[in-house]
């Protein structure tokens, strides 16, 4: 039925000005993500009505829960005369509507470049009333779309938020004792129930931030709540200076300003800055971090996970050894799939992301140490600058594993898509994907081979029953 | 009963319970109220989106490009390029510099690569704010590359999706009456404000073929530059949905002298009565006999399920929160017709004439209401222990939440309903949905949350 886009002239025309099929979302979106992540916290957009229709409308095909981001909903004369009023009424609103504990705000690009003087505004709410007893919180990020991607908006979130709540005095007594602070990026919500669970089995609390692990994957409801239970507790943002250490999961992360380098400068925590551990080797460095940190061994269980692991790489290792794989889409999810599939013994023949951290390259090479091959990094390209390049390097991969934004792609080419990461909206599930740690590892090792083994079955005139 | 924000109370009506009507439309979203609505830009796209031999660019950073990237349903029975995503994806240095230059080299390089029939330009927020000069880009480019280059003012802030609509229909315009009407015979119509969603307006053109009548133009369901450009030479334009494409009809009536009907393909009452009323515009003798023979065919066919289905329906509560109110009235019908009561419906861009008639046609304590959001659809949901919501993506998560059916009836269904075949489609999908065996381990249905650990 889909017929594929005209064949494009490759020579002619390698730099393309415009971009063809994104891989990437533009960044208010990541904050609002975020802000879902905090208890009691409402997303707030200070811009148009449709940012967070469509913002909404894209994170619910993925969660499949309710994603409520309230709007300042500009008109035409709040763009020429500024949207104090709309933002103001926005806040009141928002607060009487659903009592949060804290609003999240982000401005899009339309306030941006307005110039709206949001620290001022915010100032004179909060001077106006806005400090009586129940009033939220309020945090801000500014997030202009033209800069970044959807992954940015949601790191300078995570680092907007720790800043702004971090306290200088005493702490509540909850948070006296020893613990960590966990900054995971933007991963699955079954991602930070992994992290949550790894914390507990070392026996030391944990801040995870952002947590939206029960906010966009909770269970089926009796009343409806008006903010989803669960979130990254308030009193815990605000101790976030006290922690023993902050681990920080994403490689291309390394050399920019996050929370955890913000909480390292500012308050001296140590920050462990690590790759996302997908696969066996990034999830060992992730345990030798947290045995580290905490000073305990790695429980039992997870040895046990990591032996059944290897055991299962060693049961599978033919079928996928040598077979070529573009992989796609967050660059830090990019580089964890990455090195599982060096690790395997698959060839990594592209690796590219919509996102342009500068250190995608770098961070590849990182876990990629032993293949042969060198696959190509391209940072910041569309989807169809890939498939120019897949065409033009003639690349025929057997697979592809990334988002769902690269079915198109994948359909295109004639191979199978393993979908990971976000988003995944043609799939069902997406939330509840573990990525992470040595189960994650297993149940994408056992996707790769089964994918691979339908490919040979389907293919065969003969039709195995036994492979 | 729902939290209602103070600046929305005349937004919700309850019938028969001494509220007096007009119910307050047609205004902005309260500030800080989680509308469902989109904005100017969505209307405009969503109207354009189906017109498939065309490029759509949208001036702008990537975001509104990303979350409108292959949205719709609307299927194409040739090219595909409305399936693709262009955006000139504006950076910070763009923003300053302004993105003319960058805009202009897009167009270019994507006329080139792709030879689209023409090119439409969606202005967003941020072009209506850095004063980029689309029109003067577009002309320039039309020139060079000899194809119609369409701006597209569709910057977010400037009024809701209604205004989208309309600078759709004005980009349109500049198409109709450019091509050749040669040929064109007297039974012609255009077909207006259908998206051929899951293949519907082929399923409607099909219906249109057998009374001997000719489509010179779906405009926007699996739309062609080259139709849309003589359609100014059919007899009559055919409108369905409320708002979306009804100044495009109103203006090829003043300007070519064209008249209108609206007319609804949802429920079998109305799409019969869309076929019978071209009949009896065309006050065809022939065509009027073929055209009851093809409703009694069609019914003959249907009926028998759906009365299945009504068996079992019967007495089950609906909600309906849509886009368009028009949309509305033929699904207070169809749910009628499979023995379900509306308690509550409402949309996000009904004016007063709307929810006037929806008054009308809903049974008493039903709930009407305009530019709703989550909670209080979520109240209402509870209030009227609704057994199936019908909505769209973002409604779907508020139903389920609550252990309630829920019927998509969106723009990027699957599924037709619209004609005698998505009429028996959509019992199928609210008779799958309200029977589903999954609720009675829903808390809702054991009254607790503890129960289903158990």
């Amino acid at each position: 039925m889909s017929s594929p886009a005209r064949k494009i002239k490759l020579e002619a025309k390698p730099n393309w000005v415009s971009t063809r099929n994104p891989c990437k979302a533009c960044a208010p979106m990541g904050a609002t993500l975020v802000m879902r992540g905090i208890e009691g916290g409402v997303p707030f957009l200070h811009g148009s009505q449709g940012c967070a229709t469509y913002m909404r409308r894209y994170l619910i095909s993925h969660f499949r829960e309710p994603m409520d981001i309230a709007t300042s909903g500009f008109s035409e004369a709040s763009t020429i005369f500024g949207g104090g009023a709309n933002l103001r009424q926005g806040l009141q609103n928002v607060t009487s509507q659903y009592k949060p504990g804290l609003i999240g705000i982000a401005t899009t690009c339309l306030t941006e470049t307005i110039g709206e003087d949001m620290n001022l505004l915010l100032h004179e709410y909060r001077a106006k009333g806005g400090q009586a007893e129940n009033a939220p919180e309020l945090v801000h990020v500014a997030t202009p779309s033209y800069r970044g991607t959807h992954v940015d908006g949601f790191n300078d979130a995570v680092r907007a938020v720790v800043e702004q709540m971090a306290a200088e005095g005493a702490l509540p007594s909850a948070y006296t004792q020893s613990f960590l602070n966990i900054f995971p990026g933007m991963v699955s919500a079954e991602d930070l129930r992994f992290l949550k669970e790894v914390a507990d089995d070392f026996g030391i609390p944990a801040t995870v931030f952002p947590d939206y692990s029960e906010t966009l994957d909770g269970p089926s409801m009796l009343k409806y709540k008006k903010i989803p239970e669960g979130g990254t507790p308030l009193l815990a943002l605000h101790a976030t200076p006290a922690a023993r250490a902050s681990i920080e999961l994403g490689r291309t992360l390394r050399q920019k300003k996050t929370a955890a380098s913000f909480l390292q400068e500012r308050f001296l925590v140590p920050a462990k800055r690590i790759g996302l551990p997908v696969g066996v080797e990034e999830t060992d460095v992730f345990f030798n971090t947290m045995e580290k940190v905490t000073g305990a061994p790695m429980p039992e269980k997870y040895a046990a996970q990591r032996g059944r692991l290897i055991d299962a790489y060693v049961d599978g290792h033919k079928y996928v050894f040598g077979k070529r794989a573009i992989v796609f889409g967050d660059e830090d999810m990019v580089v964890g799939m990455t090195s599982l599939l060096a690790e395997i013994g698959a060839q990594p023949i592209l690796c590219a992301s919509g996102g342009k951290s500068g250190a995608l390259a770098k961070s590849i090479a990182e876990v990629t140490t032993h293949l042969k091959e060198a696959p190509l990094v391209r940072e910041g390209v569309d989807f169809m600058t890939m498939a120019e390049e897949a065409e033009m390097k003639e690349l025929k991969p057997d697979f592809m594993i990334g988002s769902s934004k690269g079915a198109k792609f994948a359909r295109a080419l004639g191979v199978p898509l393993i979908r990971v990461g976000f988003p995944i909206h043609d799939r069902f599930g997406g939330q509840r994907i573990l990525h992470l740690g040595y189960r994650g590892a297993q149940q994408l090792f056992d996707q790769i081979i089964n994918t691979l083994l339908e490919l040979k079955q389907d293919s065969s005139p003969i039709g195995y029953s036994y492979l | 009963m729902a939290d209602i924000l103070r600046e929305r109370e005349r937004q919700v009506y309850r019938k028969g319970q001494g509220e007096a009507l007009p119910i307050d439309c047609e205004k902005q979203s309260a500030a800080g109220s989680v509308s469902q609505r989109a904005c100017v830009f969505c209307g405009s796209r969503v109207v354009l989106y189906p017109i498939a031999d065309a490029i759509h660019i949208v001036h702008g950073p990537i975001g509104c490009a990303s979350y409108t990237w292959d949205i719709r349903g609307a299927l194409s029975s040739g090219p595909e390029l409305h399936r693709l995503s262009f955006s000139t994806d504006l950076q910070e240095m763009d923003v300053i510099r302004g993105g003319e230059k960058k805009l202009y080299a897009g167009l270019c390089e994507l006329i080139d690569a792709h030879q689209p029939k023409a090119a439409f330009v969606y202005g967003t927020c941020i072009v209506g704010v850095i004063g980029d000069d689309m029109d003067a880009v577009c002309k320039r480019v039309s020139l060079e590359k000899g194809i119609p280059v369409l701006p597209v003012h569709s910057e977010g802030f400037k009024g809701t999706k209604k205004d989208g609509y309309r600078s759709a229909c004005d980009a349109l315009l500049k198409l109709v009456g450019t091509g050749s009407t040669e040929g064109i015979t007297p039974h012609s119509i255009n077909i207006l404000g259908d998206f051929n969603l899951a293949g519907e307006t082929w399923m409607i053109r099909e219906y249109y073929r057998r009374m001997g009548v000719e489509v010179v133009s779906c405009i926007t369901g699996d739309g062609r530059v080259d139709e849309i450009r003589r359609s100014h030479g059919a007899a009559l334009n055919v409108v369905q949905c409320s708002g979306s494409m009804t100044n495009l009809a109103k203006t090829m009536k003043e300007k070519y002298g064209i008249p209108f009907i609206r007319v609804s393909y949802f429920g079998i009452e109305d799409m019969s009565k869309a076929l019978y009323d071209v009949a009896r515009h065309f006050a065809n003798k022939e065509m009027m006999k073929r055209t009851q023979e093809m409703v009694r065919t069609e019914l003959t066919r249907v009926l028998p399920e759906l009365s299945e289905y009504r068996r079992v329906l019967t007495g089950k509560r609906a909600a309906i929160y849509v886009g368009g109110a028009f949309k509305a009235f033929s699904l207070v019908s169809a749910l009628r017709h499979l023995g379900m009561t509306t308690v509550m419906v409402g949309s996000q861009t009904g004016n007063k004439e709307d929810y006037e008639q929806l008054r009308e046609i809903c049974d008493e304590g039903t709930i009407i209401v305009d530019d709703s959001n989550p909670l209080e659809l979520s109240s209402f949901l509870e209030e009227k222990d609704v057994d199936v919501f019908i909505g769209g993506v973002k409604e779907r998560p508020i139903a389920y939440k609550l252990g309630i059916g829920f019927c998509d009836h969106n723009h990027e269904r699957k599924e037709a309903l619209a004609g005698f075949d998505g009429m028996l489609n959509f019992a199928r999908e609210v008779h799958s949905s309200v029977m589903s065996p999954v609720w009675r381990l829903t808390p809702r249905k054991r009254g607790s949350m503890l129960e289903v650990v158990k």
